[in-house]
């Protein structure tokens, strides 16, 4: 490692150091700096952890408090809703396709692709990769094209399952699985390569001597590489539980093309909130019903953080 | 590898593959060509042309508008963004204060956590400090980035040796000094690496953008495509109707839009894949 700039500007300064306390004041604080250095740094930093972490946060809590029918009155009346049970239902069953599918799927994938040559896994991870560079309304509207009968490369199938017609394909109760195909599209991707990089940290020695002790291929990816990768799975399903209860993008976008008539706009809760912060200015509920959601998000975080050990701290 | 697992995962390809290759052929064709024609044929040049001057030019130039905003709000975001992760890593990771795990552990809570939880408790607090529709409601919320936090103070702490900041400072740099004239220098691919996941965060995101903008020439193209959508004949045959004078689009040209919006993150993808790759596994896979 090279450090081209350092001697020149430290040479000018050596006198200075050397001279009388100075320089004892510094051998102490040499191993991390002085402290007022650390704040120094970190401080635009924390500002703006500070504006547009904590600020936002604390807000919400206030407004929610300050209902016009006393303390718990927002959360009580997001809560009796006729809208919030179902937008809940709704994200529920998308979840459940989503997350089960796509934890057998990336699994199952990412081991087959680890019995590929080096250079053949790589072109597939490449392609399974390369969605993950749409994201938000675009991909939704790659999407609707696929669902669209008439002009779908996928058309074929669509007429099988009997849709003609776009409406046909996005009728209300299709949405959950619809979402989570989407989800998949840009997300699967990208859970492979982290994946099938995790399965290279395997020692060889430790699969040639399931080999020689007679393991085959299924027996290997089963009880050796899966059990090395289950802290992975565990960490996709957890953050991906923690994104989904966050749905948007995918039904608001899909709702604005409207022969998709039957969904609503306040189809997930994120939609419901904003819906009642927009159309009814209701802040204080639509702050309790987005403090519902934040609190998720914080508690699968938190748990990650502090159990996890997935991260280092240090 | 058997016939049959060779056989799932080129379905899979195709699955993951073959809408972007529809995206990009779709513009070659007409509406019309686009149902009658295979979903893979390559349609003409001309009308590759004439779909992107009729989008570019629709609704007076809507879609340069959007593009440019995009623009100011992403790379606003981003310079900001890099601005404040780059030397609070390298404080985390290389210098000593009181609350320093506190803050390292809230910046992993805040960087797990789903981004959008955030979006509507923002839109409070910028509707209440008067900032809701301003081009600050977007660049500061942008400029926030965690995930650029944590992976400068991987980055610092694991590529810079605390010795070599020990030596410098008894050779009496300043701690202006040293991060400037070591750390910085040493710094260029995490800066690199920081500044384009927070442009890609901010590009592609729609949630912010939808609720802190409400007017045309505020939309970034994420929630323009999205107006686009309302436009366009087959999706919304309401706006068809004769006698309007609605410009109208169809699925070519809201196919071009999509590949206008997407193509300088695509391109990013389609070049830097491997640095890419390694950012995420720095992010996700740090063990």
């Amino acid at each position: 490692m090279s450090i081209p700039s350092a001697p020149a500007v430290t040479s000018g300064r050596k006198s200075a150091a050397r001279g009388g306390r100075a320089a004892g004041t510094r051998e102490q604080l040499a191993p991390g700096g002085s402290r007022s250095a650390g704040y120094f740094f970190v401080a635009l930093y924390v500002l703006l952890l500070l504006l547009l972490g904590v600020a936002p946060v604390v807000y919400a809590v206030y407004l929610a408090l300050s209902g016009s029918g006393g303390l718990t009155s927002s959360f009580t009346s997001a809560f009796s809703d006729f809208r919030f049970a179902s937008a809940f239902e709704h994200i529920l069953e998308f979840m459940v396709i989503w997350l089960v599918s796509q934890t057998f799927l990336v699994v199952a994938l990412v081991l087959m692709l680890h019995n590929l040559s080096q250079r053949v896994g790589a072109a597939f991870r490449f392609l399974f990769y390369i969605p993950g560079a749409l994201a938000g309304a675009a991909s939704v509207i790659v999407w609707l094209f696929m669902l669209d009968p008439t002009a779908s490369p996928f058309g074929f199938i669509l007429h099988w399952l009997g849709y003609a017609q776009f409406d046909n394909t996005v009728a209300p109760g299709n949405l959950p699985p619809i979402f989570a195909i989407m989800a998949f599209w840009t997300g699967a991707g990208g859970w492979i390569v982290v994946m099938y990089g995790a399965l290279n940290n395997i020692p060889h020695e430790l699969l040639e001597a399931a080999q020689i002790d007679g393991s085959n291929a299924f027996q290997t990816a089963m009880q050796i590489k899966l059990p090395l990768i289950r802290k992975w799975i565990v960490y996709m399903l957890v953050l991906s539980f923690a994104g989904g209860t966050q749905l948007f993008v995918e039904p608001t976008v899909l709702g604005s093309a409207a022969l998709g008539v039957g969904i609503s706009k306040y189809w997930s809760p994120n939609q419901l909130a904003w819906f009642i912060a927009s159309e009814y200015d209701n802040f204080n509920e639509a702050a309790a019903l987005s403090l519902v959601l934040l609190v998720l998000g914080l508690m699968v975080a938190a748990l990650l953080v502090w159990r996890g050990r997935l991260f280092e701290v240090e | 590898m058997r016939f049959g697992g060779l056989a799932i995962l080129l379905l899979f390809t195709a699955f993951f593959f073959v809408p972007m290759i529809w995206l990009f052929l779709a513009p070659t064709k007409t509406d019309g060509q686009l149902v009658s024609d295979s979903p893979f044929a390559f349609g003409s040049l001309s009308t590759l042309a004439h779909t992107f001057h009729r989008i570019v030019t629709y609704d007076g130039d809507s879609l340069l508008i959007w593009l440019k905003n995009s623009a100011i709000y992403s790379f606003g975001g981003t310079a900001l963004a890099v601005i404040a992760a780059i030397p609070a890593g390298y404080g985390l990771a290389l210098t000593q204060f009181i609350g320093r795990r506190l803050l390292l552990s809230i910046t992993l809570i805040v960087m797990i956590m789903p981004a959008t939880a955030l979006v509507l408790p923002l839109f409070l607090e910028m509707n209440k400090l008067g900032l809701y529709g301003t081009i600050w409601s977007l660049i500061l919320p942008f400029g926030f980035f965690p995930f650029g936090v944590y992976l400068a103070y991987i980055y610092f702490s694991s590529t810079i040796p605390k010795d070599l900041l020990a030596a410098a400072r008894i050779d009496g740099a300043t701690e202006w000094g040293v991060f400037r004239y070591i750390a910085v220098p040493l710094a260029r691919p995490i800066i690199g690496l920081v500044g384009f996941f927070a442009f890609v965060a901010s590009w592609n995101n729609f949630f912010l953008p939808f609720v802190m903008t409400y007017d045309n020439s505020q939309y970034p193209l994420q929630v323009g495509l999205q107006q686009l959508i309302g436009s366009t004949a087959s999706f919304n045959p309401a706006n068809y109707s004769a006698g309007t004078s609605i410009v109208v689009l169809h699925r070519p040209d809201l196919a071009m839009a999509v590949i206008i919006a997407i193509a300088p993150v695509l391109i990013v993808f389609l070049f830097a894949q491997r640095t890419l790759v390694t950012g995420m596994l720095t992010g996700a896979t740090k063990e």
